[in-house]
Order: C-alpha cells, then sequence, then structure tokens
C-alpha cells in the first residue's frame, strides 16, 4: 500500500498528524475533504481525530452525513483497509460501519494521557504486525471514549475475534477494557487511542509504529521489542 | 397544518448514565437528599408541517430514529408540544 487518504471533516484536527506519520513509513498521503465523493484511487482511508462538525449533537453524528461517507462505505465494502481514530472511531461507529457506540467517560472526565493496550487480535488491517499479548503504550486524548454496546453485540464480537485492542487499566469505563475494535473482515478498524502520536521514543512512545505498518501492508520494524 | 413537536431523548435502560450517575452523588452535598434515579438526557423542539398529528408523530419519530438518537444506546420519544 502507498497512498493513502485521511480524511478532513470540518473540525478534524489530527489530519496533519496522521499524515505525517504515515508518510514517515513511506506512504503518500493526501488529505481529502469530506465533500469528496470518490475514494477509488486510494489503498487505504483514515478518519483522523478531532471534531468533526464540531461534536454537534453527538460525536461522529453529522459526520455520518457528509458526501465522503458513502465513498467510504463503497471503500469499506469492497475490503479496502480504513482506520478511524478517536473521532474517526465515533464516526465509523455512527455510520454503523463499526458496532457499538462510544458514550462519554466514566467520571465525566477529559482524558489526555499515555495507556498501556494490550493486543487482543492480530486478525485486523491494524494489528497484523503484532502479536496477541503485545503491551504498546499509547496516548489517550478523548471525552467520549467509553465503549458501550449490548451483550449480544458483545458476543458477537468476541466469538468473531473483532475486539483488536484493550486497555491494560481501563481508564474510561469502556465495556470489557475495549480500547479498539475492527469490522466482522477486519478492514475496517476503529480505536480511541492516537498511534500517529506515538512514533517516536524521543517523544514518549514508538509504539505506534507497529500499529501503522500493519497498517501500511508493511513487514514490522525492528523496534527492539 | 403545523404542529410543535418534543423529543425526549434518553439513555436506554441499562446503559451506564455518567451525567445523570454524578449529578445524583453531587445532590446530597447540596442538601437535596431522597433524590433517585437521576438520568440526563436531551430535548428537541421543533415544528413540523403536516396533515395531521400522527403525520406529524410520524416524521418526527423517523428522524429521532436517524438523526437526534443512536439507537445503539438512546431511546427517542416523541410528542406533541404544549404551547
Amino acid at each position: 500500500m502507498t497512498s493513502v487518504a485521511v480524511v478532513v471533516f470540518p473540525g478534524s484536527n489530527c489530519e496533519y498528524d496522521a499524515a505525517r506519520a504515515l508518510e514517515s513509513l513511506g506512504a503518500s498521503a493526501t488529505l481529502v475533504f469530506h465533500s469528496a465523493q470518490d475514494l477509488s484511487a486510494f489503498d487505504g482511508v483514515v478518519l483522523p481525530g478531532g471534531f468533526a462538525h464540531g461534536d454537534y449533537l453527538r460525536p461522529g453524528a453529522l459526520a455520518r452525513f457528509s458526501p465522503v461517507m458513502s465513498a467510504l462505505e463503497r471503500f469499506a465494502a469492497g475490503g479496502g483497509p480504513v482506520l478511524g481514530i478517536c473521532n474517526g472511531f465515533q464516526v465509523l461507529t455512527e455510520a454503523g460501519l463499526l458496532p457499538g457506540a462510544l458514550q462519554k467517560n466514566r467520571g465525566l472526565t477529559f482524558l489526555c494521557q499515555p495507556e498501556t493496550l494490550v493486543v487482543a487480535s492480530t486478525r485486523s488491517v491494524l494489528t497484523r504486525a503484532a502479536n496477541v499479548g503485545d503491551e504498546l503504550v499509547i496516548p489517550i486524548n478523548h471525552f467520549s471514549g467509553n465503549y458501550t454496546c449490548d451483550d449480544a453485540t458483545h458476543r458477537e464480537l468476541v466469538e468473531n475475534d473483532q475486539v483488536v485492542l484493550r486497555y491494560r487499566d481501563n481508564p474510561n469505563g469502556s465495556r470489557d477494557d475495549i480500547a479498539g475494535i475492527s469490522n466482522r473482515a477486519g478492514n475496517v478498524v476503529g480505536l480511541m487511542p492516537h498511534p500517529e502520536r506515538a512514533m517516536s521514543s524521543l517523544l514518549g512512545s514508538a509504539d505506534g509504529l507497529v500499529l501503522l505498518r500493519g497498517f501500511l501492508g508493511l513487514e514490522p520494524a525492528f523496534s527492539g521489542r | 397544518m403545523n404542529y410543535a413537536v418534543r423529543v425526549d431523548v434518553t439513555l436506554r435502560t441499562g446503559i451506564a448514565d455518567p451525567a445523570g450517575s454524578t449529578i445524583e452523588r453531587s445532590l446530597p452535598t447540596l442538601g437535596f437528599d431522597g433524590v433517585h434515579r437521576v438520568r440526563a438526557g436531551k430535548l428537541f423542539l421543533f415544528e413540523v408541517d403536516a396533515s395531521s398529528p400522527d403525520e406529524a408523530l410520524l416524521t418526527a419519530q423517523k428522524l429521532a430514529d436517524r438523526l437526534l438518537s443512536n439507537p445503539v444506546i438512546e431511546d427517542a420519544r416523541c410528542s406533541l408540544a404544549e404551547d
């Protein structure tokens, strides 16, 4: 994979971080405004963090009706890799591309801190370069990251190996410590933590590398792990 | 006809309500004892052009389910608003 679209909604604010992180791994990243109607030229699509449409009503609720979302549905249905980070995860759940919902953190606290994540499945495009049980330190930065779903959905997620990442120490009340999930096919992934902000040990952690390298379909890098 | 509609959106039973429980926990410190089962939600008010109250409510419920609420975690109840 070489060419990735980073979708920019009005109110997105992590698009440059995401693009820079992907380009540091040799991909070409193109910022694509949410009015775009065709994503077929790309090998992968990232929905970055931020506050799409101001997060009015509910995070992701209005972004779901942006023109780009029908193109994204087609892209995902064709098996194309899709990654929703933080607000992008919220958009994917509101759009029905991923099950469940993200609601306000337990304790109503905005959380901005590094978290240790445990890889729960390597069947997804995000975790395919990692190993089950790997611990990754990746920052979170959210108010509505409390993953919620009903019992039937949770059972399906577990049975189909769709829980991709769990928090080691649950910071926000997420059901079953869930930090990230995939769709059944594994090509659509959403997570609340920000792998694009964990690209260099100089800046706290390089554990995002293995995730984004996986997303780009690259071999795992030697990272001293 | 033009009908005034209200839509109440609340979290579904069984879904944790962090805002409601935070409010409930803070009440005793303000001297309000004996207040239970606090739930926080959203209220929407709007007007609908329709030929009958039922049609207005049907339109309201459709848009409430599609946009105003997330059926995964929330219930939306529509009623005719009183002026």
